[in-house]
């Protein structure tokens, strides 16, 4: 058995999932304590030790494992049950295509930093974000409580319609790098490009200091340079697809009281709040990769780094420490993107059920189609 | 047996379990519902062991995904008693409906009659087979006829949904 996969596999797990996940329930915690002048998380210590209220995480676990788990009387049992596992699970193996450092050769030896290297690893995304729905419908319907359907029905809706919004946004990213594999994606990023590049092959300008400004004036060929439309929408409909406030109509306290999981308890609930927190680390990890250059340091593409440092300590050793800059860029971004949307989360006023469907289909869905219009032409121009 | 070999035959097992499981279950509409997603995700499976990604893709983000939960949707909205259909409909249903299977199950069978099941098989497949590029290109070239009929058929179905709908608010 490969051993390869197997370590990459523990290490995702290990830092999104248990390491990440847990810190940012603290993080939401603590930015809008701080969003609204308030201390936020302090109590819970060990032995008087609080270290800025980072345990609470643990509490909360210890908390949701003791609780008693309900299933109401007249729920359907093994729905009830199952549930939880539907909206977890998806979030969790979604991790799998996600590139957290680039691809690096050791002697004959080639290191890819990615769980699995498939070549539609954003459809794989798309597809598994398809299946997540059931677990909110199927809470919402088996719990065997009103408040509770409505919920569920409302999850269905809205997952449903920013699905579409949310495939038809990237495909103008799919036009300009021309794949699907997200591996792909993150390398065709790790460059520059020359901005008044247009200079030189529109009006023939060129030579001296301008020409020296032309081709020193550079900015990363991140997705975001782009497609900036394309980024925002996808950013929107990603949150919409997570159900949290803006988006959380799903759960809507003041006229649903939880929605689908209402009736919910225990480490069961857990799931669900889990589930949620391991969307946020996705969408960051999956915008940071797709939008904001993946794992790439901005001006020093990876074979720079590597020639910076070889000549000190050889081409082996530069390469490893070009792999630890990589992977802290990318979390670094990643956290970037986490901490952008508590932001937006802890600032936006919630939309009503009709402002969140106009949304999908009356702005985002003519403008992605727009952008997709726009894109091609451009390429078209551009490619010849 | 092969690792893909065993990954068939779970799959194709479970597809068929599934599928028994939707359509004997009659008492609960929405178990019903998800041993479809159940046969719809393993079919992606088997496309995925046939080297056929995009349709894999496509199969459990359609199918599995969105449609599945349309009904859900449905299923869950209108609340269909036993009792919504008057006898005399009903049977009229079944019957249609048996007639349908029994010319799809013919229809398979004579497929399978003039290509074996375990007919000498090509041992690779071409380069680039079954990924979204070959399947984008042979849509826009040699298909693109068929696309574009396709395109302007759910256009119409859309337009004359609306139109439905329209009719009744009004």
């Amino acid at each position: 058995m490969p051993i390869e996969p197997v370590v990459k596999v523990l290490f995702i797990f290990a830092v999104m999932v248990m390491g990440l996940a847990p810190i940012i329930t603290w993080i939401e915690r603590k930015q809008s304590a701080v969003m609204q002048d308030r201390i936020g998380a302090n109590r819970a210590d060990l032995g008087g030790i609080t270290i800025l209220g980072l345990l609470h995480p643990a509490a909360d676990v210890i908390k949701l494992m003791t609780k008693e788990d309900v299933v109401p009387a007249g729920a359907n049992r093994v729905m009830h049950l199952l549930s939880p596992l539907i909206a977890a699970v998806p979030a969790i193996i979604a991790f799998a295509v996600i590139p957290f450092g680039g691809v690096y050769q050791f002697g004959e030896k080639t290191l890819n930093l990615v769980g699995a290297d498939i070549d539609w690893g954003l459809l794989y995304i798309f597809a598994i974000g398809s299946i997540a729905a059931y677990g909110t419908v199927i809470a919402g319907w088996a719990s065997n409580n009103n408040w509770s359907m409505l919920g569920g029905l409302r999850a269905s809706a809205q997952m449903i319609s920013y699905e579409v919004t949310m495939g038809l946004t990237v495909v103008g990213i799919f036009m300009v790098f021309e794949t699907l594999r997200l591996t792909d994606m993150a390398l065709a990023q790790d460059t520059t490009f020359r901005v008044f590049g247009f200079l030189e092959l529109y009006f023939g300008l060129g030579g001296g200091v301008i020409g020296w400004l032309i081709d020193h004036i550079r900015i990363p060929a991140w997705g975001i340079v782009y497609q900036p439309l394309g980024f925002v929408m996808f950013l929107t409909a990603v949150m919409a697809e997570n159900k949290r406030a803006p988006f959380d109509i799903p759960e809507g306290e003041s006229e649903i009281v939880a929605g689908y999981h209402l009736e919910y308890s225990g480490m069961r609930f857990g799931l669900f709040f889990m589930s949620e927190f391991i969307e946020i680390i996705i969408i960051a990890a999956l915008t940071t990769t797709i939008f904001l250059g993946g794992w790439a340091v901005p001006w020093a593409s990876t074979d720079a780094i590597i020639g910076v440092i070889s000549p000190w300590f050889g081409v082996g050793f530069a390469t490893g420490i070009c792999i630890l800059i990589h992977f802290a860029t990318f979390m670094a971004k990643v956290v970037f993107m986490i901490w952008l949307q508590m932001l937006l989360r802890w600032s936006l006023p919630r939309f009503r059920y009709d402002q969140v469907m106009d949304l999908c289909w009356k702005i985002l869905l003519p403008l992605s189609i727009a952008n997709i219009f726009v894109t091609g032409l451009v390429l078209l121009w551009a490619r010849g | 047996m092969s690792a893909e070999t065993i990954l068939f035959y779970v799959f194709a097992i479970l597809a068929v379990v599934s599928a028994l499981g939707m359509v004997l279950n009659t008492r609960n509409t929405v178990a019903s519902a998800m041993s479809l997603v159940v046969t719809m995700i393993s079919l992606g499976a088997i496309y995925l062991l046939l080297e056929a990604y995009l349709i894999a893709a496509l199969q459990i983000m359609v199918y599995g995904g969105a449609i599945v939960v349309l009904f859900l949707f449905v299923v869950m909205l209108l609340n269909l008693a036993t009792d919504e259909f008057p006898p005399g409909r009903q049977r009229i249903v079944k019957l249609a409906v048996a007639i349908a299977g029994v010319a799809v199950l013919a229809q398979v069978l004579v497929a399978l009659d003039r290509q074996p099941l375990f007919a000498a098989q090509p041992e690779t497949v071409p380069e680039g087979f079954g990924g979204y590029r070959q399947v984008g290109i042979s849509l826009y070239t040699d298909y693109v006829l068929l696309v574009e009929m396709a395109g302007l058929l759910l256009l119409a179905a859309i337009v004359g949904a609306l139109i439905l709908a329209k009719r009744k608010i009004d």
